[in-house]
């Protein structure tokens, strides 16, 4: 269900391995991927450090409160870490309900609610050297619309 | 014993990923705690006592005050820049 991991994920796999019920009609994934451009620089590449252990609590907690507000079926949440570049996937949510409503919610709760509570940073290499990334105000308020 | 640990920026910041305070060295609460780390040095202080520092007791985030516990692990981290 939640995989921290420094290597590649197939996001096609992972959908058909969400559409295996039935008694799902929709299945909604979320891809996310290392731009090349942060804040009008150029981006060389991506650190992602994480806090082991609080991490998957804190992603097992959101996928909890999800499945409080919604029929979920079924989700998998995969987040990479270590030493990403330009192109490469980073992040997958993908979730599976009964209708397409509930799974495209679910999918942008999750994916709100851990830009927010789960513990991962990023630094980013700039031509002008390294810089962790702040934190932003728009992922906030995307948070607390739920 | 408790641990106490930083991350990212504050880490790199502090030159500390972790700290082992034994019984005896470690205050009551979640406060005095930062006020005792606050003496460390100016770095210390400003990460202890920057209003956006995110605290976790127990790998758990918290925004309250608590009582420190032996085994207890607490973490100061900057806003989190995941996804």
């Amino acid at each position: 269900m939640i995989s921290i991991q420094h290597e590649d994920f197939d996001p096609g796999l992972e959908q058909a391995k969400l559409s295996g019920n039935t008694g799902t009609g929709a299945v909604v994934a979320f891809t996310g991927l290392v731009r090349d451009e942060n804040l009008g620089d150029d981006v060389g590449g991506l650190y992602l450090e994480h806090y082991p252990g609080m991490t998957e609590k804190a992603l097992q907690d959101i996928i909890d409160e999800a499945a409080t507000r919604w029929p979920l079926q079924a989700i998998k949440v995969i987040h990479r870490v270590g030493q990403l570049f330009p192109g490469d996937r980073i992040v997958y949510v993908g979730v599976a309900s009964a209708h397409r409503k509930a799974a495209f919610e679910i999918c942008e709760f999750v994916m709100d609610y851990l830009k927010t509570r789960a513990p991962f940073w990023k630094r980013e290499t700039t031509a002008e050297g390294e810089r962790w990334v702040d934190a932003r105000e728009a992922d906030q308020s995307a948070a607390e619309r739920w | 014993m408790i641990n106490v640990l930083f991350f990212a920026s504050y880490r790199e910041k502090l030159d500390c990923e972790k700290l082992q305070l034994g019984s005896g060295e470690y205050p009551k609460t979640l406060s005095e705690l930062r006020e005792q780390l606050s003496k460390k040095g100016d770095d210390w202080c400003e990460v202890l006592n920057d209003s956006r520092t995110l605290v976790a007791l127990n790998q758990t985030m918290t925004r309250k005050d608590f009582e420190l516990n032996e085994g207890d692990e607490v973490a100061f981290f900057p806003p989190v820049t995941g996804g």
